[in-house]
């Protein structure tokens, strides 16, 4: 009999694992070769690769830049390739890719659009990025207002007394909430809608009599092309976002008209194709307004974009809170953080970090929904494609023009994607 | 848990004749269920008590009662002062002076642990940031981790993170401090590291009320132990008697069930 008695008396390193488990080899066999169906897989993903770029890649090859019509680009494809060889005529874009970028914006104003692209991304700079100062927030605030002097013209007096309007709500929530509180947020709300309303107007018309600053002002039918696609729907995404918060915590408030109201908005409006919501704002809107009200044709849309992302936002947002723990909020409520405190510092940093990639799905539709404003006959890239076609010269060219349109939206919502995926990885605390 | 007794250091921990916690005639219910029936106690400045009692018996509810976490229909609770009524400004100030630490510890994960400490005492007390970052090391020292306080939570061990949980609701300076079920959740080689930290808690004078099963924690340094049961306090004692001499057939037999084995 020996005894049951073990004691250990050196602990085991740890040692590399074997050659089969590391490297190159190791992981074609794990990843492409594994089974017998992975196999096939592999080698038909393989075959149609092959087949892709062996169909468009000599199409590709063969482009032409430089020509000022579609006859004169297959001629001279024939010339160079010979007789029947199809190839690419981007001459076209070569031709007309300001129109596709700006519509039928002047093009002596082009630096205008082009500013304020450059102003945007330093705008977005404090926002996107955590090393960039804060004190450039102040920018960010201010440059919505800055964009639509820009983009539009006029006095430089009427955006920023719009600006002024803001500063005029807080100071009323100021004042008058020393009173009572409830009123304070009510002032704060009706103060500066009459301002905005019969003040604004007359106000940056008398500055303007005195320190004429303007810039040539343009109608909304001169905008179009990309210009318009990034217009809209870089604003409804601005717009929405916060938007969307303020419905999402309206419909788990306990107070039953903020909720109900929450409700129908979110409800009513998800329920309701985007095409309505761009013909209500194109064609109904107007009977509402008093008459003789020029209401802008692009703020209408934005409006009505905004409205129908926001409901979605609210959605995305509430899966968020949803999928918090209950403790979280009573840990913020033990603590003595009252509600906007706890929301502000503990609830939304968590619930929009689990949202980011549904709010960034949500972006990303938005941003390709603007299209569809070609049906209020509005002029976006889709738009100018056909009447780039209906054109003489460029009669039966359809694929390069629809590849560089279709590009140009890649890009943007290719970035939105890879920004949200840095995002969720520096945001990553959890460590499971 | 003689051991633990005599290891105990009383010196400071002394009754005063002043009431922290004062609940009256106190009933709730969860729509038609009674949870909490006729809730009479009366918590001097200075006491460690211990509620214990079978699950589902409103102990947790009932501490959660003291803080607002959850709201009681009927009788009074005054809480250093302050009746806790529907007026929001009353609950925080009762939320700003009670300490409360969860059985699931509920630290904020996208916070480290440096950050989980300050944000109340920044934002609630107004507290400038430097001076809350020092509070905050010297509650992370008095709980022995801070080496931890760059780290977030989902980093440290449970018992860490719920030591971290005790120092974050210290630096709000409480003058009561809650606790529902601290180690309930805790791997046994951790449990001891929780107690010796809400020891040394009770070492310093801390008004505490606990609920929890650690009887060994209740009879080294409670000086009152109440045992509740569907929903109403059974039997109420000072630890010794409570353990050595049960009056109520029901405390008789929840104590031979946990000390049973």
């Amino acid at each position: 009999m020996t005894s049951p008695l073990y004691v250990r008396t050196t602990m085991i390193p740890p040692k590399n694992p074997p050659s089969s488990q590391v490297g190159i080899v190791h992981w074609i066999r794990d990843n492409l070769f594994s089974s017998g169906t992975n196999i096939f897989l592999t080698l038909a993903a393989i075959y149609a690769v092959y087949v892709l770029v062996a169909t468009i890649g000599p199409w590709l090859s063969r482009s032409v830049w430089n020509a000022s019509s579609l006859t004169e680009c297959r001629a001279i494809i024939a010339a160079t390739y010979g007789e029947g060889k199809s190839g690419a005529c981007f001459a076209v874009i070569n031709e007309r890719w300001q129109q596709i970028l700006f519509g039928f914006y002047p093009r002596d104003l082009y630096w205008r659009p082009t500013l304020t692209l450059v102003l945007m991304l330093v705008a977005l700079g404090p926002i996107l990025f955590s090393w960039v100062p804060r004190a450039m927030l102040w920018f960010s605030v201010c440059f919505p207002a800055l964009a639509f002097w820009l983009l539009w013209g006029g006095t430089i007096w009427f955006p920023v007394m719009i600006l002024v309007g803001f500063a005029v709500g807080y100071l009323a929530y100021r004042v008058v909430s020393a009173i009572n509180g409830l009123a304070g947020i009510i002032a704060a709300i009706i103060v500066p809608v009459i301002w905005w309303l019969y003040l604004c107007g007359p106000l940056s018309d008398a500055v303007q009599s005195v320190v004429p600053i303007e810039l040539r002002a343009l109608r909304s039918a001169d905008f179009g092309g990309f210009l318009l696609s990034a217009v809209i729907g870089i604003s409804g995404i601005a717009f929405s976002l916060p938007l969307g918060i303020l419905l999402a915590l309206g419909r788990q408030s306990d107070m039953l008209v903020v909720k109900s109201f929450c409700v129908a908005f979110i409800e009513g409006l998800r329920g309701v194709p985007l095409i309505t919501l761009l013909f209500t704002a194109s064609l109904l809107l107007n009977y509402f307004l008093p008459p003789g009200t020029e209401f802008d044709i692009i703020m209408r849309v934005i409006i009505m974009v905004t409205l129908f992302s926001a409901a979605y936002m609210a959605e995305v947002i509430r899966g968020g809170l949803a999928a918090l723990p209950r403790g979280q909020y009573e840990a913020a409520d033990a603590l003595g953080l009252d509600y906007w405190q706890a929301q502000r510092l503990i609830i939304m940093p968590q619930a929009l970090k689990v949202s980011i990639p549904g709010i960034v799905g949500n972006f990303i539709g938005l941003f390709k929904d603007t299209t569809l404003v070609s049906f209020i006959s509005l002029q976006d890239p889709l738009q100018l494609v056909s009447s780039i076609r209906a054109n003489t010269e460029w009669n039966g060219i359809y694929w390069e023009l629809f590849i560089f349109v279709g590009f140009l939206f890649f890009i943007f919502c290719f970035s939105m994607s890879r920004y949200s995926m840095y995002l969720e990885n520096k945001l990553k605390t959890d460590h499971r | 848990m003689a051991e633990a007794a005599t290891a105990v250091n009383r010196s400071k921990m002394t009754v005063s004749d002043e009431v922290a916690i004062q609940i009256t005639d106190m009933n709730k219910w969860y729509g038609t269920f009674h949870v909490l029936r006729d809730i009479n106690i009366t918590v001097n400045k200075g006491e460690r008590i211990v509620v214990c009692g079978p699950s589902g018996s409103g102990k947790s509810t009932l501490i959660r009662c003291i803080n607002r976490l959850e709201e009681h229909q009927q009788g009074q609770i005054i809480v250093d002062g302050t009746e806790l009524t529907s007026d929001l400004k009353n609950i925080d100030k009762v939320r700003s002076e009670v300490g409360m630490v969860f059985q699931h510890f509920n630290l904020f994960p996208h916070l480290t642990i440096l950050e989980n400490l300050t944000l109340a005492p920044i934002w609630v007390r107004k507290v400038p940031k430097k001076e809350a970052e020092e509070t905050a090391m010297y509650f992370l020292q008095k709980v022995k981790i801070p080496e931890q306080a760059h780290k977030y939570p989902g980093q440290l061990s449970g018992g860490q993170q719920q030591r971290v949980a005790i120092a974050r609701s210290l630096c709000m300076k409480p003058r009561i401090m809650l606790f529902d079920e601290p180690t309930s959740a805790l791997d046994p080689e951790m449990i001891k590291e929780v107690l010796d930290t809400m020891i040394s808690l009770a070492e310093d004078g801390m008004t505490m009320i606990c609920v929890t099963h650690e009887m060994g924690f209740a009879q080294a340094v409670a000086n009152r132990v109440i045992f509740m049961d569907q929903g109403q306090i059974v039997e109420q004692n000072e630890p010794r008697e409570f353990f050595n001499n049960p009056q109520s057939d029901r405390t008789k037999l929840f104590l031979s069930q946990i000390l049973g084995h």
